[in-house]
């Protein structure tokens, strides 16, 4: 009963995306008010749809309704009922309707907070991303329908992947599609200013907090699964340029760039059609993402072929949307999108600089991970490309962006001298070097890598904090948030810099066999296998190993790594083992058991210094971009925005 | 030309070059990065330089497992079927790893024909089967990649 309901749910909320994707619309064009006014309502109804639909199979997974398919496949009785919860994103049908629901969100807080923006423009908007709920609940209602009954129903479901049922897992999908479908809102607002014509630096201001917003979510989705990956895979490794990381960090890197010309454009109205074309690519790579990693394609092309329903649709649908924003791209951008022009030495270069390495970034990124499905397409043979390609490209290719990052702030919009801007820097570029070298010589981590990542490091974050005093001294009324967000987030990539430096140059790393009473010494830590034992957990048993802990004789730690083994699946797993520090972690996993008889174990045991740092740059990131969208200046003014609204309604449609 | 002419056109000459040379520079590191997949039976046939990484796939055949006593080597063959090879590893192995389960290998022969295992790979799913493997068990005789 509640499959069918759902059904009907989320074809309520097609119903409701198809008409707010073409009347609103038409109004916009004819200039009728009422018309464009039900945007809101339709937007309203299309979110409770949503919710009800979700709620739905939400209550299907809490009460083990295993008639449903979706629910028998990935979910079980065994499950606690948060992991039932989130199991609900666990898959390939039950995530696209995360992310028809959050899309329905984006969608409401649009609606909601975007009232006094021109009615035609907020009305276009919502009808832009009305289209694409379109495409998506057709794809899920068509391809993937996460109600479909399996009649008679299985006693017991299967397993939920032992590897997602983490609380690391149950917060990961959520934050990374907030982010993705986020990039719709500048998507929708893009779309909107081509059709409507506007004058170009408006409509920018207006999408700069969702933009960023929207990159937040992302940053910190992409993070915690870093970190659910270092903890839960038993590697100890942080990122590995799989095809489902690069998927996701693709978006980031031309979000990133996005944030970065929309502020260009917004403050000196240069390079406009290069951020409509960001906003476009963002979005697109978001939804190449999201297809990749869910249908099975980038695992194996062979997926595609399994599922030619499912394939032709998600091409269909992104050559509809790509395709079609980009043909309009063409038609309207260069009538209505003339840049200003500036200086070679100026901010616009500097920022224009890092769109261009950012740009090229994902270009590199995504060729690297679409090459292989390339060369298997063709029939030329079976090839996988190695981390140490995206990994020297990268580097490559952000040592330019680190070194100059810091002159942007300095930097003067239109034009300006580089020892202006050069001078005042030259305090803070001598005792990052100078402290870098000491730095290192107190943590004996002689390196080239530790060492350039150290002045690299610390030339952001010293370089962002020389901004904030100097602008302190001058400025009456202190920082705006968005400098103390801007600063924040520059000062964050030196963070993250550092702790991947540190990581990548001074880990230790041992593979070792143990049996019970036996240490082994790494680095002046003790690690003492005391004994392994039998344990019990809802789901599942485990051989736990006891470790101790000592350094110079004292006990710092005892530590208890798991290996389990799943009942209803059968799948074995390994718990780590985590003294988390800021300086660092020590880490073991438990391998396997090489001997019954005298209990001999292979262990990895880990010490991963500042990796800590990795996910707090990432974080610091974050709450800079929060911190910047929340400024006050891109709140809107009820009334004259209003007025406004009027006039510019009435001249976009001639 | 005028001042300005010329400015824009340093600028696009400069463009080009930059992804000239961007474009480049990736590919070499593409090319050199490029782990080819070889099943168990192509390994004579193939034109690979020795001292060339690549990744061997296949089954670990039953019973083939054997463990050094007093370390972390460890010997096992894949095979596809039709051919096997036999795969030296010292190190940890992931927690699929089992007898006649799918597994990769990424490493060199060496001049004795022992494939030098660096890094193992199993997925994390009891019954997914890496889709290299299983083309590969399909072309050496395996219907739909099983052994029977």
């Amino acid at each position: 009963m509640i499959a069918e309901l759902g059904q009907v749910f989320l074809s309520l909320a097609l119903i409701l995306a198809l008409v707010l994707s073409t009347v609103p619309l038409y109004g916009a064009y004819k200039n009728r008010p009422a018309l464009m006014a039900m945007a809101h309502t339709l937007v309203i109804g299309h979110f409770v749809f949503a919710l009800a639909a979700y709620t739905a199979l939400s209550i299907a997974f809490f009460n083990h309704d295993f008639t449903v398919t979706y629910v028998a496949t990935n979910s079980n009785l065994l499950l606690p009922w948060y992991y039932r919860l989130s199991a609900v994103w666990g898959g390939h049908e039950g995530s696209l309707l995360l992310w028809i629901l959050m899309l329905a969100g984006w969608m409401l807080l649009v609606s909601l907070l975007s009232r006094s923006l021109p009615r035609a423009f907020i009305a276009r908007v919502l009808a832009v991303m009305g289209m694409i709920s379109v495409g998506f609940l057709l794809f899920t209602l068509l391809t993937s329908n996460p109600f479909d009954r399996l009649i008679p129903g299985p006693l017991d479901g299967q397993d939920l992947n032992p590897l997602l049922q983490d609380p690391g897992m149950i917060f990961h999908p959520p934050l990374l599609y907030m982010g993705y479908v986020g990039f719709a809102v500048a998507f929708g607002f893009a779309i909107a200013g081509l059709l409507g014509g506007r004058v170009e630096s408006q409509w920018v201001k207006w999408s700069r907090p969702w933009t960023l917003m929207a990159w937040a979510f992302l940053t910190v989705g992409i993070a915690l699964g870093s970190w659910w990956a270092y903890y839960e895979l038993g590697w100890g490794g942080w990122w590995f340029w799989d095809p489902v990381e690069n998927a996701s960090f693709i978006p980031w890197l031309i979000g990133t760039a996005l944030i970065h010309s929309q502020a260009v454009t917004e403050k000196r109205g240069a390079f406009p059609a290069w951020t409509v074309l960001l906003a476009i690519a963002a979005f697109s790579m978001s939804l190449l993402g999201t297809f990749l990693v869910r249908s099975g394609v980038l695992t194996s092309v062979h997926a595609f072929a399994n599922d030619p329903e499912r394939g032709m649709f998600i091409l269909g649908f992104m050559i509809v949307v790509t395709g079609g924003a980009l043909v309009l791209y063409a038609l309207r951008a260069p009538r209505i999108m003339t840049g200003k022009g500036f200086d070679f030495m100026s901010r616009e270069t500097l920022l224009l600089l890092n769109n261009v390495f950012f740009a090229v970034s994902a270009a590199m990124v995504l060729l690297g991970t679409l090459y292989p499905l390339i060369i298997d397409m063709m029939g030329w043979g079976q090839i996988s490309v190695g981390p140490p390609y995206f990994g020297a490209m990268f580097v490559l290719l952000m040592t330019p962006i680190v070194v100059l990052m810091p002159l942007g702030p300095f930097s003067r919009w239109g034009k300006d001298q580089l020892l202006r801007v050069v001078y005042p820097l030259l305090g803070s570029l001598a005792l990052s070097l100078v402290a870098a070298l000491i730095i290192v010589a107190l943590l004996d981590a002689w390196s080239a890598r530790a060492i350039t990542g150290w002045m690299g490091g610390l030339w952001l974050i010293l370089g962002s904090l020389h901004y904030l005093f100097d602008r302190k001294k001058t400025s009456r009324f202190g920082l705006p948030r968005h400098q103390l967000g801007m600063i924040m987030a520059h000062a964050g990539v030196g963070v993250f810099i550092i702790g991947v430096a540190m990581v990548e140059s001074a880990t230790y790393e041992r593979d070792v066999r143990l049996t019970p009473s036996e240490s082994v010494s790494i680095a002046g830590y003790e690690f003492t296998l005391q004994e392994v034992v039998s344990v019990k957990g809802q789901n599942w048993i485990a051989d736990e190993a006891r470790f101790a802990i000592t350094k110079d004789g004292e006990l710092v730690q005892e530590m208890a790594p798991q290996k389990r083994l799943y009942h209803r699946s059968g799948q074995t797993m390994t718990q780590v083992a985590l003294r988390p520090g800021v300086f660092k972690d020590l880490y073991i996993a438990m391998g396997e058991e090489l001997d019954a008889q005298s209990n001999a174990w292979s262990i990895r045991i880990h010490i991963k210094p500042f990796i800590r740092w990795i996910w707090g740059g990432a974080l610091l990131l974050a709450l800079g971009a929060t911190l910047a969208a929340t400024d006050r200046r891109y709140r809107l003014k009820q009334k004259q925005s209003a007025s406004d609204g009027l006039s510019t309604s009435a001249a976009s449609i001639t | 030309m005028t001042p300005r002419r010329r400015k824009r056109l340093t600028a696009v000459a400069l463009l080009v070059l930059g992804v000239g040379t961007a474009a480049a520079i990736t590919m070499t590191a593409l090319q050199d990065n490029m782990l080819y997949f070889i099943a168990p039976s192509d390994i004579q046939t193939s034109e690979l330089p020795p001292e060339r990484n690549f990744r061997l796939g296949g089954l670990v055949e039953a019973g083939s497992i054997q463990r050094d006593p007093n370390s972390l080597a460890v010997v096992f063959t894949v095979t596809d079927g039709a051919h096997s090879v036999p795969v030296t590893y010292a190190g940890i192995l992931p927690d699929l790893f089992r007898e006649g389960q799918g597994v990769i290998a990424q490493g060199r022969l060496d001049e004795n024909g022992m494939f030098q295992a660096r890094e193992v790979l199993a997925r994390h799913d009891e019954t997914y089967m890496p889709p290299e493997v299983a083309s590969a068990l399909e072309r050496a005789g395996a219907p739909h990649g099983v052994l029977e």
